[in-house]
């Protein structure tokens, strides 16, 4: 087989696996954008067809002439080389042309990013908090403000050789244990912002993504159509865990909002009690398990054993099992990687979590650490 | 296998060439120097190459089999720095030292005693980034970028991970310096700028580029040094500081730095193309011409890699602008490249195989990079696995496509011998079709909405993930082909070449014996119209 014949054979056979490939897997699985649920999201489908529909045709184009030549312009057909190197119109004409063309796509795309930001006559306000690794919200208007953070029966399953198939699981990663709730029809401004380091807030059904950087409040809106449930996850890498706080939003009605909005007073209003209250060890080691479980073990890990190098083991920790006052202290305020839980646990949730860890594996201190003990160390 | 490079006796046995390992650290010839840089590049290539392995091991299927996501951070992280620090620029620096004396009619650099010292910085620099491995809190993980307050967090590696950016800067500025001097201080008679070869055009541009844009890296990694050792808070929002400053400064060099690994590999295909089309290049000028538009508007682009992070409309429309500004001069480039294929004698062996692979791929990934200049929809694709496509089409099958096709292109001239065909044309198959295997597929599920850098991901991505490893395993091992070839070259084994090599070859280093005499030109050509223009 002369080296041609087998150049157009391998061809032959791209063109058929590539062919085969694409009819099995294309009718089933998701390629393109979502068309999502807001005027937001539609203007920016509809722009990135345009300009892909654009790209497209550009690229049959250039393509076409290429293969054209490939195939017509070779030494084995007998082609005989011509010698021109330069003409001036034809590089004025293809100057020219793409220059029209950009333009013609600059003109849709800032009238689209001019409408994405108007964020001004918003009628509700949510700040987006980011955090290693989950979310804070705060409803500005409502005095709400909750974590959200991967649910147990995904975190659980994404340990590294859990046993658990993720198949099993709907929706695998793209479930939460406190999903955001935002009213339908209702103009929503969104600011994100985060503690510690870099994260981005990304719904993909809301048709944008906005970074939340420490130190800054970015402005965002967003108006959905449709009630629904909305995945979404973040979109910059912010250390170990990044993959793993992803986003739920629950679209409902205005009426469905105002009574979940009603419900979350009430609840916070139990805990506000809980600070006041004194605890058994059997109900501190049964609370502070489960906390611990979505909270620490990330980093100490299940069974309170840590990570070589990164993270200290806290079964026989110098801290978990000294003076109850360092070990709340560290939880509190953090230190080096350990970020700090005092905004981020109330003092019933801390005082549960710290008992536990002072009592669990092969720790036996024996005390109870009680909600107003942290309640005092803050 | 270095040794046997240079294992060329018979033909000039005038020359005085040093022997054993000292040939080597103290070398100050350009040949030399030049195998040095390739055969480091090569090592790191696999190195990287490695690490991209593990990525898209646990990346197979959902769930995490074999790394934790820290170590899988620290893959990403390590992968890029190895990939654009250790294999595509050294590679592009190797190829100029070798190619850049040969192509104006000089005997050496302008600078043979810097040249080695640019050199052998490089193995330390790579020592100290991979040392820390083996350190407490492991290797970087928060990106190849170093955004901070992230990188901030990273254990005892952190300063070595800023020591080793820092002698890698140090390396390519002596690199570009030492390129700078010799093109405008030791052509040949005749060889005036415009009758340059457009490799030597690509890699001047380049190296202005470089000594623009690596002190400023240098900047902002010294300010990484100072916020975490000395007090300082420029980029803690704590202490008065912008962490998104450092995003601005980064990529004030790093949109740069992209042309910087692209341009060479530019002057490569258009070195190759008019070769075996057997017709001159079209539109000399305006190539170069475009060279330089593209180089001086990289440097008005940069926040486009931060669309996102909240900047005032005004702002947005600049860079939407700007960015999409650069398709013009690309543009140009791929017409001309079209133009000189028109109504040529082509032939196709491996060099020209790897050079259409570029023109193909390239474009394909200049189209998506077109798409997130506009801003708006680039607020769905940014940091998305869309992203991973566009830029591993341009830095593979775009750039290092284009790096092993000057390799194919100049490797019977650097040895003496012929490569073997066959083999070379099995790797360009291979290669292509897994190229294409492991990065289309990224785009698709990039747009239905998988974040990059993320070690498992949602069941919705399993099977396309799947066929993206299979791709990535197959690209992989058809590599090891290329070292075969090269250590067969290097051997001796194949065909003697002739001088011109190539019927269509053109310029003077197809003047010069196959292998060429240690010190390249000692009496300088005479360069006119005629020989001129390949």
């Amino acid at each position: 087989m002369s080296v041609d014949k087998l150049n157009r054979t391998v061809l032959g056979l791209v063109a058929v696996s590539l062919f085969l490939v694409s009819g099995a897997v294309l009718a089933e699985y998701p390629l393109n954008l979502t068309e999502g649920v807001t005027p937001t999201s539609q203007r920016v489908y509809d722009l990135h067809m345009d300009i892909f529909y654009i790209v497209t045709a550009i690229g049959i184009g250039v393509f076409s002439v290429m293969t054209w030549s490939i195939f017509h312009h070779r030494k084995s057909k007998g082609a005989v080389a011509a010698q021109f190197h330069h003409s001036t119109t034809a590089e004025v004409i293809w100057t020219i042309i793409p220059i029209l063309i950009l333009v013609g796509m600059a003109i849709p795309a800032t009238k689209t990013l001019v409408f994405m930001e108007k964020t001004g006559d918003a009628e509700m306000t949510l700040k987006v908090t980011g955090y290693q690794w989950k979310w804070k919200y705060d409803y500005l208007d409502e005095d709400i403000s909750f974590f959200s953070t991967l649910s147990e029966e995904d975190n659980k399953a994404r340990q590294r050789n859990s046993g658990i198939d993720p198949h099993t699981i709907d929706n695998y990663l793209k479930n939460v244990d406190n999903p955001v709730v935002l009213p339908v029809d209702t103009k929503i401004r969104i600011l994100t912002t985060a503690a510690d380091v870099i994260h981005a807030w990304w719904v993909p059904a809301l048709g944008w993504k906005r970074d939340a950087v420490p130190g800054y409040i970015n402005d965002n809106w967003t108006y959905i159509e449709e009630p629904g449930i909305y995945r979404g996850k973040c979109t910059e890498l912010c250390g170990k865990d990044h993959g793993f706080m992803p986003i739920v939003v629950h679209a409902v009605s205005k009426e469905e909002y105002a009574t979940w909005v009603d419900e979350k007073k009430a609840e916070a209003a139990a805990m506000q009690d809980e600070s006041g209250k004194e605890y058994t060890l059997d109900e501190q080691m049964a609370r502070g398990e489960k906390i611990y479980n979505t909270q620490c073990a990330a980093c100490h890990q299940a069974k309170g054993q840590g990570i070589e190098g990164m993270f200290p083991a806290l079964d026989g920790s110098p801290v978990a099992t000294g003076a109850a006052a360092d070990h709340i202290n560290m939880v509190l305020k953090g230190k080096n990687l350990m970020p700090a839980f005092k905004d981020q646990m109330s003092d019933a949730e801390l005082s549960a979590v710290i008992t536990f860890e002072r009592n669990a594996w092969s720790n036996a201190v024996g005390d109870i650490v009680q909600p107003a003990d942290v309640k005092a160390a803050r | 296998m270095s040794e046997a490079v240079i294992h060329d006796d018979h033909d000039d046995h005038h020359d005085h060439k040093p022997t054993g390992i000292g040939r080597w650290l103290f070398s100050t010839n350009h040949k030399d120097i030049g195998t040095m840089y390739l055969v480091f590049s090569l090592i790191m290539f696999f190195i990287g190459g490695a690490m991209a392995m593990v990525i898209r091991a646990e990346l197979f299927q959902p769930g995490l089999q074999f790394v934790d996501p820290q170590f899988f951070n620290s893959m990403t992280t390590v992968h890029a720095l190895i990939m654009i620090f250790g294999a595509v620029m050294p590679a592009g620096v190797g190829l100029a030292n070798w190619m850049i004396p040969m192509m104006i009619g000089a005997p050496d650099m302008a600078m043979p005693r810097m040249n080695n010292m640019s050199f052998w910085i490089l193995p330390f620099a790579f020592t100290l980034l991979l040392s820390t491995f083996f350190m407490q809190g492991g290797a970087p993980a928060g990106g190849w970028t170093m955004y901070p307050p992230l990188v901030l967090q990273l254990g005892d590696g952190f300063p070595f991970l800023i020591f080793a950016v820092h002698f890698l800067g140090i390396s390519s500025i002596m690199g570009a310096i030492n390129i700078i001097a010799t093109v405008f201080n030791m052509r040949a008679p005749g060889m005036t700028f415009m009758r340059l070869p457009l490799f030597v055009w690509t890699w001047i541009i380049t190296a202005f580029l470089l000594i623009a844009a690596m002190p400023v890296l240098a900047g902002a990694v010294t300010m990484l040094l100072t916020d975490r050792f000395f007090g300082t808070a420029f980029f803690d929002a704590a202490g008065g500081g912008d962490p998104v400053l450092f995003q601005h400064v980064f990529w004030f060099f790093g949109h740069p730095e992209v042309y910087i690994l692209v341009l060479p590999s530019f002057g490569i295909i258009s070195q190759i193309i008019p070769t075996f089309a057997r017709k001159p290049l079209f539109g000399y000028a305006s190539m170069v011409y475009a060279t330089a538009s593209i180089a001086f508007l990289s440097f008005f682009v940069w926040a486009h890699h931060m669309f996102t992070v909240g900047m005032p409309l005004a702002g947005e429309l600049f860079f939407m602008y700007a960015t999409m500004a650069i398709a013009v001069p690309t543009g140009v480039k791929v017409f001309n490249w079209t133009a000189t294929m028109w109504r040529g004698s082509m032939t196709f062996e491996t060099p020209m195989l790897f050079s259409i692979g570029v023109l193909f791929m390239f474009t394909l990934g200049g189209f998506s990079g077109l798409m997130m200049g506009i801003t708006p929809v680039d607020f769905q694709y940014h940091d998305t696995y869309f992203i991973v496509a566009h830029f591993h089409y341009v830095l593979v099958p775009g750039i290092v496509f284009g790096i092993i096709s000057g390799v194919y292109y100049w490797l019977p001239k650097w040895t003496g011998h012929m490569y073997d065909e066959k083999l070379g044309k099995l790797h360009f198959w291979t290669s292509t079709i897994s190229v294409n295997v492991l990065f289309f597929p990224m785009h698709f599920i990039g747009l239905a909405g998988m974040p990059r850098r993320i070690p498992d991901y949602s069941t919705q991505f399993t099977d396309w993930n799947m066929i993206i490893s299979i791709g990535g395993f197959a690209f992989g091992l058809s590599q090891l082909i290329l070292v075969w070839v090269v250590i067969k070259c290097a051997r001796g084994i194949g065909e003697k070449a002739t001088d011109q090599v190539w019927e269509g070859a053109h310029g003077l280093e197809f003047t010069l014996s196959s292998p060429p005499p240690f010190h390249s030109f000692t009496t300088p050509p005479e360069v006119t119209d005629a020989t001129a223009h390949s």
